[in-house]
């Protein structure tokens, strides 16, 4: 049975996504439990496959029993394994979190509901254990229709924003696909270890250029890195909260791993950071990235839409730190993956929590959420200092390597774009958290507000949360393990430093 | 003259894709109708599918279905009889049906989106749209 786990991890979420829908038609009830069945099954695979990677190095599952460069094959080496794990846990805890927000929302379409959010999740899974670069192509976009239509069922703004992510969103997969196409032509091969066997000789090809650099706009396209970001802030904000909550996390950092799938292994890092010459212009991008982000979140008139901004500037961290080419920044950027990925998803269900009480996401409802929302305003702040970056939480560790990185390349300005955002973190979450502590600290006139009651989540929205947020924390604490055993491995020996 | 006209007519197909594929973006960037921007779209998908398929042609290649050969009548034709350029790269076609349904799919859930937004504003032009949702 464990011989066939990379199929089961995109097979059985998918036949359960057929059978939610057809539970939509007949029974209601069993929507819930049978997503839960197939996102359990999809965790515990994955933590098998990165058991058996670990033990035993990469796995490869060849589908049909074709072999590789004439058949599609799955590739599992520790890059894949973490991030599939980490998607399989942010999905199964996202579900459970927002069981409730979703049965009170969305009575009436709950098995419309479902079947798309575990089609995403299979999409999700498909694009990063495969090894085939047109099979991440069509899964690619199976996640993108899968999130349109899920964004697409929120209030008022929701099918507008939604739209303008399809027309961006189409051009980059388009974007990516031309790219695939240029490397079919030289190459003949779409398998992705096949392509790296047969490129050393075509290095100074001009067409090899062409294809990498279309396809790193598509990607960069997808993952809302900076001046292509337009279509995220309002997707993200008006999207409904259970699905921000599982959109947020998981898709930019997904594409990154596809950025980084492409440097590493596709194009490989001699051609890539040998031979082009565009590193320090792409890691001054990722700077302006950084700062553009961290400046319009501080513009931002809501919770939601501000901390749309910090993940733009968080795709300038990942995006930087993958292309300063030396050990710490990969290392960074691939722990921040999975961090981001924690802290992005601690921090939007804490804000779902809030908005599942107070029905609102501006700045205003967070007066006394303190008093009010204990538990919940503790997962907030949790979340807050590991997006600030303060020592025990996970995000100080891949801030760290970051940095540390960019030091050893001496691109200063980018670590000083790092210092920059983590200082604009500060102000933008001790506001929250000030509003939240102080009801009254701006009101020098007048009447106080009154204090407001307790009134926290319901039980199955605070759990998930909390145990998210200690999550950050045991992270952190593990750092130095899951750089040891599950990332030195990935980065090739190419690459010294 | 001819030296510049060369390099356009060998790679001709290359130019018609990416001018499709320019209009495409024309479309989508220029319009301000939703559903004028959603056919940009289409064009511009479509552009890529003919870029796929017409590298995957040959000239004077039939399709890559090996005929049963001067000896007739059998499948074991030896393979020196069987001489690649005479046939056509069918791969970059099948992928293009995948990319076809994606295509498809992709059209549909925008149009539907489309009608999402026409009931909520009643209307298709984005700048009625955007001067309604600042009034409010």
């Amino acid at each position: 049975m464990s011989h066939h786990y990379p199929a089961l991890l995109v097979t059985v979420p998918l036949l359960c996504a057929l059978f939610i829908s057809i539970a939509g038609w007949l029974k209601r009830r069993l929507c819930f439990p049978i997503a839960v069945a197939a996102l359990s099954v999809a965790t515990t695979v994955s933590m098998g496959l990165l058991w058996r990677v670990l033990k035993e190095g990469v796995v490869l599952y060849r589908l049909g029993g074709w072999e590789p460069p004439w058949g599609i094959a799955y590739r599992v080496d520790h890059l894949n394994a973490l991030v599939l794990t980490v998607i399989a846990v942010v999905a199964l805890l996202n579900l459970i979190a927002t069981q409730r927000e979703v049965k009170e929302a969305f009575s009436e379409k709950i098995g419309a509901f479902y079947t798309l959010y575990i089609l995403l999740v299979t999409g999700l899974f498909g694009i990063v254990v495969t090894g085939d670069a047109f099979n991440l192509y069509v899964l690619l976009e199976i996640t993108s229709l899968t999130s349109y239509g899920l964004i697409a069922m929120g209030e008022d703004r929701a099918p507008l924003a939604s739209l303008n992510y399809v027309y961006m969103g189409t051009i980059g997969a388009c974007f990516y696909l031309l790219g695939i196409g240029y490397l079919y032509m030289v190459t003949g091969s779409l398998n992705m270890t096949d392509i790296a066997s047969i490129l050393p000789g075509l290095h100074h090809s001009r067409v090899l250029v062409v294809a990498f650099i279309i396809c790193m706009v598509g990607v960069w396209l997808k993952m809302a890195f900076f001046p292509l970001h337009a279509w995220l802030p309002n997707a993200y904000t008006y999207a409904p909260a259970p699905v921000t909550s599982l959109i947020a996390p998981l898709m930019t950092k997904v594409m990154i791993y596809v950025m980084i799938r492409l440097l590493l292994t596709v194009f490989t890092p001699q051609f890539i950071f040998s031979i082009l010459t565009l590193k320090t212009t792409v890691v001054y991008l990722s700077v302006i990235a950084i700062v553009m982000g961290a400046v319009l979140a501080l513009g931002a008139r809501n919770v939601k839409k501000m901390l749309t901004y910090v993940i733009v500037a968080e795709v300038g961290y990942m995006v930087g730190g993958a292309w300063l080419g030396n050990r710490a920044g990969l290392t960074g950027a691939i722990l921040h993956i999975a961090n981001d990925a924690l802290m992005t998803l601690c921090i939007f269900l804490a804000v779902g929590n809030v908005m599942y009480k107070v029905k609102g996401y501006g700045f205003d409802d967070f007066r006394g959420m303190f008093t009010r929302m204990p538990f919940t305003m503790m997962g907030f702040t949790a979340g807050a200092l590991s997006i600030i970056g303060v020592p025990p939480t996970c995000g100080f560790f891949s801030k760290w390597y970051l940095i540390s990185g960019g030091i050893e390349a001496g691109h200063y300005g980018f670590v000083a774009a790092l210092i920059f955002s983590s200082l604009v973190n500060t102000v933008l979450f001790f506001k929250i958290i000030e509003i939240g502590y102080y009801p009254n600290g701006n009101v020098h006139h007048g009447e106080p507000a009154p204090l407001r009651a307790m009134g926290e989540a319901p039980l199955s929205m605070v759990v998930p949360l909390l145990i998210v947020a200690a999550g950050l924390f045991g992270v952190g604490l593990y750092t130095g393990d899951i750089v040891t055993y599950v990332i030195n491995p990935i980065i090739p020996a190419a690459i010294v430093h | 003259m001819s030296d510049l006209l060369l390099p356009v007519i060998d790679h001709y197909n290359h130019w018609i894709y990416v001018i499709l594929m320019m209009i495409g973006l024309y479309a989508m960037i220029a319009k301000k109708n939703l559903i004028k921007k959603i056919v940009g779209m289409n064009i511009f998908q479509t552009a890529i599918i003919l870029f796929y398929v017409s590298i995957g042609a040959k000239q004077g290649a039939t399709i890559p279905i090996i005929d049963h050969g001067p000896l007739g009548g059998s499948h074991d034709v030896p393979t020196s009889v069987i001489e690649a350029s005479n046939y056509i790269n069918p791969l970059p076609h099948v992928l293009m049906l995948t990319a076809i349904v994606v295509a498809v799919a992709t059209l549909g859930v925008a149009l539907a989106l489309a009608i999402k937004v026409y009931n909520r504003y009643e209307t298709l032009e984005e700048d009625e749209i955007l001067s309604q949702i600042r009034e409010r």
